[in-house]
């Protein structure tokens, strides 16, 4: 069985009703990574939020389930929730300048949820801090521990945010875009740290992301979203030796890539728009 | 070669770093172009790429004269521009247009389309402003009724494409364009950029085009200058760089783009 | 969206609150000549702390009751009405131009002219400005005058120091850059791209300043530093309640109140208005 399994989950906007998820499912295997792709709106980002109970206030659950290691999250009550998602998830997220708390060192902004939540002494928390910056190659750990954040460049920041993600061993991760805000160059390290972190601890990753060439890197498997619903989930492999859904298709088509100039950037067409619109505001969520 | 449109000699440009001023005296500068010597031909596109903190961004404004260099030349038409006053630049400024990284920021919200794109229209003495915003507007494929529209009632591509329209509707000699598909989705990063291929095809549009993107460079410009830390690193024909790239900050670049396709070897 | 209709009417009917309290206040200031039922300086001690109509006691036509000196309660409200909006009107206006266009002047052009207006702010900043407004009252004498001269020399810092910083953000973005690019001059930009974007912050801080004209004018007037005695002020009134709290609590409680909903409608007035004003939210 699934470690992350979401079923049929439904969010919308108070007050207004506006859907923003409508029914969407899907799964994540224990120690997988799977992609969530679409664009800006598809409410990617919604369903990380939702696994790890961080939704705004503005935005509230209808329906569906959320099981996490088989348990129901929207059953708990709220404190359990947020006990069992403080153990077993974490979130790598988008902005590394927002992340961090500009006025408080580095070491105990890692160290805080080890002490606080987990009851580790303090040595140990640091010890366990310093082990893991040394293990997101952070060349000298005891000098960024006692650094504030705008000490440090946004890659390094980073890092220190996927150190902080790992530092309880959790069962799953969420990253929320987090390399949108980095050089191509700085992301590439940073995706293969990701990549390399996420294998060797065993976590299942659900990576959020707008670029395709960013999905087919890190996961092995992927929904793509549009309006708040999964219009494909599939393998990687599979997507990209051919999508099946004709969305999913024109995403594909509309990414540039700089080894195939002659090929034609095709955005993507308004009748595909209009059906896939309709198959996924036609559908009850 | 006929004389080139742009010529910019050795640039240099600092600001002050005001983090690092001491309570007395003045901030110390730091260097953000050092030395950039380039030239634009009339009718052509040139890319110019880099990551952040390489200065492609600074470099574009310095040439527009929004930015005070510190050193070196620049020439629009072989006319020394490089310290015209304000006044003497404003009959320039309708012949070279910049179309901004975040189209949000640089429409300004208090103002109807028909005003964003006529305002610029009148302010340099055309006639028919009407007339000329409607057909901006037909260029870049949007309805004429989006005249009466607010920036916030358009979705990013819609508002990039009306940047676009206003540049493009005081018939611009050169057109720099900053970054203008980086916070695009990528179907209207798509149309933005055929869009931009058709205007430069039919138009005959000198651009200058920005950005950190190598695989949007490649779909839309034929000369490369690769910038890294306020320095040319390389310069060459796209097909060129693209085929064998010289300097080894251009291979890493290239080297870093993730392709859709997992069989890339990227690791 | 619906959820934002609700706001919206939310925010309408706050307007419409706090407008309609206002232009009642104006009318019955300008009217006051007309519809004050007595003369609001005349005495009778044969009149003396009267209770409002509604309690044992009362005397027909002394609807609010009267003061110790057997003045009309109501009637020194009204008039007092009118010398309380005057004051906002004339300190808030005053205020809003010269602070705004210091602040608009320094945040836009930055360089020597900021330098100026923003030392000039840290040093006037650094007067306590009670004190300096009760010299300033000793040095012109009291009156109406002295009171706006008091209320806008001390707190055009307010509108420079908000408005420079609102002008810096604004002259920030690319917008501007972009009237640049388009040949627009200086001072032009600065009059038809920024002035729009900031004055909704300037609208609410003029109805601020407003409510706060009234306090100070109350409070100049309780510290007996504000025009004669004998002139209906609120804030004489409030002083001279406070003295006799126990015996006659309506002459405090009526003035205190009508001070109260004057303030809260100015700032009221603000928030609904600069949402008014917002495009993104019309």
């Amino acid at each position: 069985m699934s470690f992350l399994e979401l079923r049929n989950l439904s969010v919308r906007l108070k007050g207004s009703g506006v859907p923003l998820l409508r029914g969407v499912s899907l799964s994540v295997e224990a120690g997988q990574a799977h992609g969530l792709v679409g664009e800006s709106g598809a409410g990617k980002s919604m369903i990380g939020k939702a696994v790890l109970g961080i939704l705004p206030r503005a935005v509230e659950v209808t329906g569906g389930e959320i099981l996490l290691d088989g348990t129901d999250l929207l059953t708990l009550p709220p404190a359990e929730r947020r006990r069992r998602i403080g153990a077993t998830a974490a979130l790598i997220p988008q902005d590394p300048l927002t992340a961090l708390n500009p006025s408080r060192r580095v070491g105990p902004q890692i160290t805080d949820r080890l002490v606080d939540i987990l009851g580790w002494t303090r040595a140990a928390a640091q010890a366990r801090a310093r082990d893991l910056l040394a293990e997101v190659q952070i060349s000298e750990p005891d000098r960024v521990m006692r650094a504030y954040p705008h000490e440090l460049s946004g890659g390094m920041r980073q890092r220190v945010l996927i150190a902080s993600a790992f530092a309880a061993e959790p069962k799953l991760i969420v990253a929320d875009e987090p390399t949108t805000a980095l050089d191509v160059t700085v992301q590439k390290q940073i995706l293969r740290l990701i990549a390399q972190m996420q294998a060797r601890h065993g976590t299942a990753l659900l990576f959020v992301t707008h670029d395709l060439g960013v999905v087919s890197k890190v996961c092995t498997s992927l929904s793509v979203l549009f309006a708040g619903k999964v219009v494909e989930e599939t393998p990687v492999g599979d997507f990209f030796a051919g999508p099946r859904h004709p969305y999913s298709a024109a995403l594909l088509a509309a990414t540039p890539r700089h080894t195939a100039p002659e090929r034609a950037l095709i955005p993507v067409p308004e009748a595909v728009l209009a059906a896939v619109r309709a198959e996924v505001e036609g559908s009850r969520g | 070669m006929a004389e080139p449109l742009f010529e910019v000699t050795d640039l240099h440009l600092s600001l002050p770093d005001l983090n690092a001023k001491p309570l007395f005296g003045p901030a110390p500068r730091i260097e953000i172009l050092r030395g950039i010597s380039l030239a634009i031909a009339r009718g052509e596109v040139l890319g110019i790429v880099g990551g952040s903190g390489s200065g492609k961004s600074t470099l574009g404004r310095a040439m527009l004269r929004l930015l005070e260099p510190t050193a070196g030349r620049i020439r629009f038409e072989g006319a020394d521009i490089t310290h015209l006053p304000e006044a003497a630049l404003r009959p320039l400024r309708a012949r070279m247009q910049l179309i901004f990284q975040d189209p949000m920021s640089s429409l300004n919200p208090r103002r109807r389309v028909a005003g964003l794109i006529g305002g610029p229209l009148r302010l340099q003495g055309f006639d028919r402003v009407e007339d000329r915003v409607a057909r901006a507007l037909d260029h870049v494929g949007l309805p004429r009724a989006f005249a009466a529209r607010y920036p916030h009632e358009l979705s990013g591509g819609q508002r990039q494409r009306i940047g676009i329209a206003r540049a493009i509707a005081l018939e611009p000699d050169f057109i720099l364009a900053d970054e203008i598909v980086s916070g695009l989705d990528v179907s209207s990063q798509a149309q933005v950029l055929n869009l931009l291929a058709g205007l430069v095809r039919d138009l005959g549009l000198t651009l200058a085009f920005i950005s950190h993107d190598l695989a949007v460079i490649r779909r839309l410009c034929a000369r490369v200058i690769v910038l890294q830390a306020g320095r040319i690193v390389e310069e060459a024909p796209t097909d060129r760089l693209f085929a064998a790239p010289q300097a080894a900050y251009t291979r890493e670049l290239l080297d870093a783009i993730p392709l859709p396709d997992p069989d890339q070897p990227w690791g | 969206m619906a959820d934002a209709r609700l706001a919206r009417r939310d925010v309408g009917l706050r307007l419409r609150l706090a407008g309609g309290w206002l232009a009642v206040l104006a009318a019955v200031a300008l009217l006051a000549p007309w519809i004050a039922p007595h003369d609001p300086l005349a005495q009778d001690l044969m009149l003396g702390r009267l209770p409002p109509f509604w309690l044992d006691g009362a005397e027909p036509g002394y609807w609010l009751g009267t003061d110790s000196l057997g003045r009309d309660v109501l009637s020194r409200m009204i008039w007092g009405a009118r010398i309380a909006l005057f004051v906002a009107l004339v300190a808030g206006v005053l205020t809003c131009v010269i602070g705004a266009t210091l602040g608009l002047v320094a945040g836009y052009f930055r360089g020597w002219p900021d330098m100026i207006v923003s030392r000039l702010v840290d040093i006037w900043m650094a007067f306590p400005p009670v004190l300096f407004s009760i010299l300033l009252v000793a040095v012109i004498g009291p009156g109406l005058l002295a009171i706006i001269l008091a209320i806008v020399v001390i707190d055009w810092t307010r509108f420079a120091r908000v408005i420079r910083a609102e002008a810096m953000t604004q002259g920030a973005m690319d917008y501007v850059a972009s009237a640049r690019v388009a040949g627009r001059g200086r001072a032009s930009t600065l009059w038809a791209e920024i002035l729009p974007n900031v004055l909704p912050t300037i609208v609410v801080l003029l109805t601020l300043e407003m409510g706060i004209a009234v306090i100070v004018e109350a409070i100049l007037s309780f510290v007996n530093l504000s025009i004669s005695t004998d002139d209906p002020t609120w804030g004489g009134m409030i002083a001279e309640g406070r003295t006799s709290i126990h015996q006659a609590w309506w002459v405090l409680v009526f003035p205190l109140t009508a001070l109260f909903l004057t303030v809260l409608a100015f700032s009221q007035l603000g928030e609904g208005l600069k949402d008014r004003f917002d495009p993104v939210l019309r």
